[in-house]
């Protein structure tokens, strides 16, 4: 068994769902490599050998990969395929993007979005928005699986040693080009890295509310969320949405403020180790996955946690 | 311009989803079903393009049993030209189903193929990708705003932390999200219109693919539930409870 493992990385720092991908590629044998394609990314790959675990990290540095567009990594992971029985990468938008041209080309079924792997060929994967889970059995011969960054624990950043190898790049597709992006600026942390998240629904009744939730989350360092409603309705940006077509998080604490509990909302958020509902209504289905529910007013309820949170 | 869109027949987003006692799938005997949401987006996406002028015609394709025709039909309601069936009863996996459509794509030739992002019953969020690997296409996936050209694409996708601006080459593939258009319902002249539209059915083998499953399912399982915890009198002992019994704050 030898697994690669598809790094995702702004050029400088690795970013925590490859972390996630590098201990679900540990479960089926010891032998990790990583694959880091960047641009201006040689401090990327200092910290891409010292993930813990890793024996070896394949660097190119080409201008062609200077944005993560899957028609120029996708020609390259395919490139060193064939040394390794086992390709992975995080299940986001990155992952996703990139896997599926590489399964097409070496004729393999990708297996999506797993949350565990029993053996080297049998996994587990939600379907149905987390409704159902099924464990599959690839008949593959080669394994290109995308890992849902919440159901693994990250592998240290740091402790390991391995060997950097600087490898050939394999060219400008000319199908596409990266014009710019527009990331949300935030002094928080990112939602699916927090470890306590705070998340607003419906109830909050209009985004200038959400400063309500901000300066709770600024106690506690957390991330601020919405629910699909919220996003619908213009409260805030798409971003912020936790649910099966948002965010899947996983924190060690979830504060659902003024959320109902639809099935697509608790789909990306009820695997949280502590989840809080606050909201009017005692009989919405989020009590239901709730540890701690308090039935009343979030506009008198949710100053007054902040004010007591010292 | 020509658009091809794929869509599927998928248990609707309002059902309770719930798994056999058997373990060996879900049920969908008797379920509600409908067109996947995301392809909702895509024939909506579709339809304000040939209304604009910018498409003059618009395909839509489904992989399914006899039923799906129902879906496309839906499709027609709101707007599409016309209708290909690729009809099977078996369960056709991603990689199975982009071949298929590569084989409908070499036939009718779109100028752009524009899918849904992913289908919310195996939420692998694959074909598309694959489809525009296997034909040598380029892609743009999440699409929020699609700037349709005759040479150039420009597409704003929706990722992780923000958005981003990427220009493909055409042809291409293009998946949807959800914030791209809000569905139309389609009016009772155009679902009667719908019926005489012509859908042309094939199946798997006279497009010479073949469709052998490579993922086994040992088992469908209910996940791990959680159970309702306490009620708490007030933020108090909310606060007590975060700092002393859970000791996550």
């Amino acid at each position: 068994m030898a697994s690669l493992v598809l790094v995702e990385h702004d050029n400088t720092e690795i970013k925590g769902a490859t972390l996630s991908a590098v201990t679900a590629a540990q479960k089926v044998g010891d032998d990790v490599h990583l694959l880091l394609a960047g641009s201006g990314s040689d401090m990327a790959a200092e910290a891409a050998a010292q993930i813990s675990g890793v024996t070896k990290v394949l660097h190119v540095d080409s201008p062609e990969y200077s944005a993560s567009l899957a028609e120029n990594i996708a020609p390259l992971i395919e490139k060193v395929a064939a040394d390794y029985t086992h390709i992975w990468a995080p299940a986001n938008t990155f992952g996703k993007n990139v896997m599926p041209r590489v399964s097409a080309v070496l004729d393999v079924q990708q297996i999506s979005d797993i949350s565990a792997v029993i053996d080297d060929k049998t996994f587990e994967r939600p379907i149905y928005a987390g409704n159902a889970i099924a464990t599959v059995e690839s008949v593959d011969t080669k394994k290109i699986i995308t890992v849902r960054a919440t159901a693994f624990d990250a592998a240290a950043a740091e402790g390991g040693s391995a060997e950097v190898v600087k490898i050939d790049a394999s060219g400008e597709s000319g199908l596409s080009s990266y014009l710019g992006s527009e990331l949300s600026k935030s002094e928080r942390p990112e939602l699916t890295a927090a470890d306590i998240i705070i998340s607003g629904g419906r109830g909050m009744q209009s985004g200038d509310n959400f400063a309500m939730l901000e300066k709770v989350a600024d106690k506690l360092e957390a991330a601020v969320g919405a629910s699909r409603a919220a996003v619908d309705a213009g409260f805030v940006p798409n971003d912020y949405q936790v649910g099966q077509t948002g965010k899947i998080v996983a924190p060690e604490l979830y504060i659902a403020v003024g959320i109902s509990g639809a099935i697509q909302h608790l789909a990306g958020m009820k695997d949280s180790k502590v989840i809080v509902a606050i909201n009017k209504d005692e009989e919405a289905p989020i009590f239901q996955v709730a540890d701690y529910g308090v039935v009343g007013d979030l506009f008198e309820l949710v100053p007054e946690l902040e004010q007591k949170l010292n | 311009m020509k658009i091809l869109v794929p869509v599927k027949r998928v248990v609707d987003y309002n059902v309770k989803i719930r798994v056999k006692p058997d373990e060996s799938g879900v049920e969908t005997a008797n379920v509600k079903m409908s067109m996947n949401p995301f392809d909702e987006i895509s024939v909506e996406g579709a339809v304000r393009l040939k209304e604009s002028g910018t498409a003059n015609e618009v395909v839509i394709v489904s992989v399914g049993p006899q039923q799906s025709q129902e879906t496309i039909r839906t499709a027609l309601a709101m707007g599409a030209d016309r209708g290909v069936l690729v009809q099977t009863d078996e369960a056709v996996e991603p990689l199975a189903i982009a071949k298929l459509l590569k084989t409908v794509v070499e036939k009718e030739k779109p100028n752009v193929v524009i899918a849904g992002k992913q289908a919310i019953d195996d939420d692998s969020n694959q074909v598309g990708q694959l489809l525009a690997a296997m034909l040598g296409w380029s892609q743009a996936t999440n699409a929020s705003k699609i700037q349709l050209g005759e040479t150039e694409t420009e597409v704003v996708r929706e990722i992780d932390g923000g958005l981003e601006t990427v220009k493909v080459k055409m042809p291409a593939v293009i998946t949807v999200d959800l914030r791209l258009n809000e569905p139309r319902y389609a009016s009772l002249p155009n679902i009667m219109k719908a019926k005489k539209k012509p859908i042309d059915v094939m199946t798997p083998d006279d497009l010479e693919v073949d469709i052998t499953p490579r993922l086994k399912t040992l088992k469908v399982t209910e996940p791990p539930s959680r159970d309702g915890g306490e009620i708490l009198e007030n933020i108090d002992a909310l606060i007590e409870k975060l700092k002393n019994e859970a000791k996550v704050i």
